[in-house]
């Protein structure tokens, strides 16, 4: 009877076992990936970019852009990259001007930080765009201010 | 990396493990509980790949409200005049009733409209228009209308019915001011002296040497303040005039929306919009919800030459002090600008004072009278905590001052209780005008809604 129990024990340990394994694996995968870099995204969003941008991606009409489903959030990365690195003045996106000058954030974000925010932006408020990379962000060198 | 590295020992580890587990599990397979396990675990395959689940959006706003649904004192009703007009900025009230509206961005090419109510029944039936520029400004003196852009000032001349005689008709009175985009949005009003007085924001927050960057300093002594951040006078009938034809009539004012002539004290008032970011660019010296409060929006009587103290310093309506602004050395307390004014009202910060106008009508209570109508715009730098403002306010004045506490006249233009971001508004209160019979006009430029509240008394 104790041996059956035991090995009831054993039966139930090994099936979570095996769930953790299961988990473990899809870490591997890039949709965990993905969902790191949205987690560490989402903290650099709230600290530098919420207070403009919103807590849901919003915006300000008139003064600093939405980013729900915008040409620019969902388009070349390259262009985005740069709008992290360089900042953003009097710009005019899907036919909606924004007047408030969004400042450089090169000194401010390292090169991880910006590839983690950009993909939770791409990933968030709707949003559905591929993940930006340190290495895509990293090949971004054009025009440094600094 | 560590962690990956990490997940890949505790990987082999838990296959070992496994391994012998799962020569118990074959010892146990005709036992009926596997039955249920096999099922447990065919689940777990299926969902445990799957993807962070969609986040369901809960900004599905479907509700089309019937009713106006503003909030306004006993005595007091609002109609809908006008509806999805455009982005409508400041408004102007003909000796008929009629109504301009200038538009932020042109409609159709337009950007000034003239609605008429052609049957009397309080919608106006007839919308046409001119002007093809956006901008905020609008204004009637003397059978002309004044209307701007973001660059000049232009007037037309007003029929006996108060219609402009010919809209191809524009001349351009001043010309050339600055618009960088930021704060460019060019309010204007004129004296009973043949004087227009026009806001030239500034195209700064706190005239850092980087905008709104943290750890750039204040540039001493501002540049900005030569050719911005002041409220301009120029003669209002005479054409190409630029910064060498006008007086900077008053200075140190960050960007005034909001601004009137009251006729009663003859003496122009403004309300420029306070400076952002006190917590997100000074962390250490303002917490969130300090930056959300400070710093206070304020009411200016203007005399000529008047300094109110941007960039330099600030306003502090909890502590009542000018308060050394942390761009220049402020650490929140230190006190400064003893030449600028002092405020004749103060208001919770970053509420947005789009709108002034002083209540000269007399179909509103004894009490209303001369006192001022403000229009609060609604907050965005107020996150992360909700956002604030989205109202019309009164402060009730007697000699031309400020005689009680301001108070919150016609509310709920928002149309939702919490206002977390300024995108959950479904109006904004942005002008404010006063119509020949003294029903007080709010424009809206979010749905582009004129509403016209009236008093019927008891």
């Amino acid at each position: 009877m104790i041996e059956r129990n035991m090995k009831k024990i054993f039966l139930v340990v090994g099936l979570l076992i095996t769930t953790a394994i299961i988990f473990l694996h899809c870490k591997n995968n890039s949709a965990s990936e993905l969902e790191a870099s949205v987690g560490r995204g989402q903290k650099v969003y709230e600290q530098y970019c919420l207070s403009c941008h919103q807590a849901d991606g919003s915006g300000v009409p008139h003064l600093n852009p939405s980013l729900i489903k915008t040409s620019y959030v969902l388009g070349d990365p390259a262009t985005l990259i740069n709008v992290v690195k360089q900042g953003l003045s009097g710009v005019e996106i899907d036919g909606e001007t924004y007047s408030n000058p969004m400042p450089s954030f090169d000194n401010v974000l390292n090169e991880q930080q910006i590839a983690d925010v950009l993909t939770y932006i791409r990933n968030n408020f709707g949003n559905k765009a591929d993940v930006i990379t340190v290495e895509q962000v990293k090949e971004n060198k054009t025009a440094s201010t600094k | 990396m560590r962690y990956f590295a990490a997940s890949k020992n505790q990987l082999m580890n838990t296959e070992q493990i496994l391994s012998k587990n799962m020569q118990d599990f074959s010892a146990f397979r005709n036992n009926v509980v596997n039955a249920g396990l096999m099922t447990m675990l065919t689940i777990i395959f299926l969902t445990a790949c799957q993807g962070p689940s969609e986040k369901e959006s809960a900004k599905e706003s479907a509700t089309t409200s019937s009713t106006i649904g503003l909030v306004l004192p006993e005595g007091f009703s609002a109609s809908i005049v006008a509806d999805s007009v455009g982005k409508a900025r400041h408004i102007a009230i003909t000796s008929k009733g009629d109504i301009y509206v200038k538009l932020a961005s042109t409609k159709d090419g337009k950007g000034i409209l003239f609605l008429h109510d052609s049957n009397g029944d309080g919608i106006a039936d007839e919308n046409t228009g001119f002007g093809n520029y956006g901008g905020t400004g609008i204004y009637i003196k003397n059978n002309y209308l004044y209307a701007s852009s973001n660059e000049d000032i232009y007037r037309y001349a007003l029929d006996n019915d108060g219609k402009v005689t010919d809209t191809n008709q524009a001349e351009k009175i001043v010309t050339g001011l600055i618009d960088r985009n930021q704060h460019n949005t060019k309010s204007l009003v004129l004296d009973n002296d043949g004087n227009v007085y026009v806001n030239i924001g500034a195209y700064s927050n706190a005239c850092q040497e980087k905008d709104r960057t943290e750890g750039s300093a204040g540039m001493q002594p501002c540049p900005i303040l030569d050719s911005a951040a002041g409220i301009w006078q120029f003669k209002a009938d005479r054409p190409n005039q630029s910064y060498g034809n006008g007086v900077r009539y008053a200075t140190g004012l960050r960007n005034v929306v909001g601004l009137d002539w009251n006729s009663d004290k003859n003496q122009l008032f403004v309300l420029p919009h306070g400076r952002d970011m006190l917590f997100q660019l000074y962390p250490k010296l303002f917490d969130e919800k300090q930056g959300a409060e400070l710093p206070a929006e304020t009411m200016y009587a203007i005399n000529k030459g008047d300094d109110a103290g941007w960039p330099y310093i600030y306003y502090d309506h909890i502590q009542k002090k000018k308060i050394l602004a942390p761009e220049y050395g402020g650490d929140g307390k230190k006190t400064s600008g003893e030449k600028a004014i002092d405020p004749v009202a103060a208001f919770p910060g970053h509420l947005a004072p789009n709108g002034l106008l002083f209540y000269t009508g007399s179909m509103f209570p004894e009490r209303y009278k001369n006192g001022a109508f403000i229009a609060f715009h609604g907050s965005w730098n107020r996150s992360p905590e909700p956002q604030k403002g989205y109202f019309v306010a009164f402060v009730p004045y007697s000699d031309g001052k400020p005689s009680g506490e301001w108070e919150t006249f016609a509310d709920n233009f928002a149309g939702t209780e919490i206002i977390n971001s300024p995108g959950d508004a479904k109006h904004r209160p942005c002008g404010l005008a006063q119509g020949p019979d003294g029903a007080l006009y709010v424009s809206d430029d979010v749905k582009g809604t004129i509403y016209r509240i009236t008093y019927k008394g008891k």
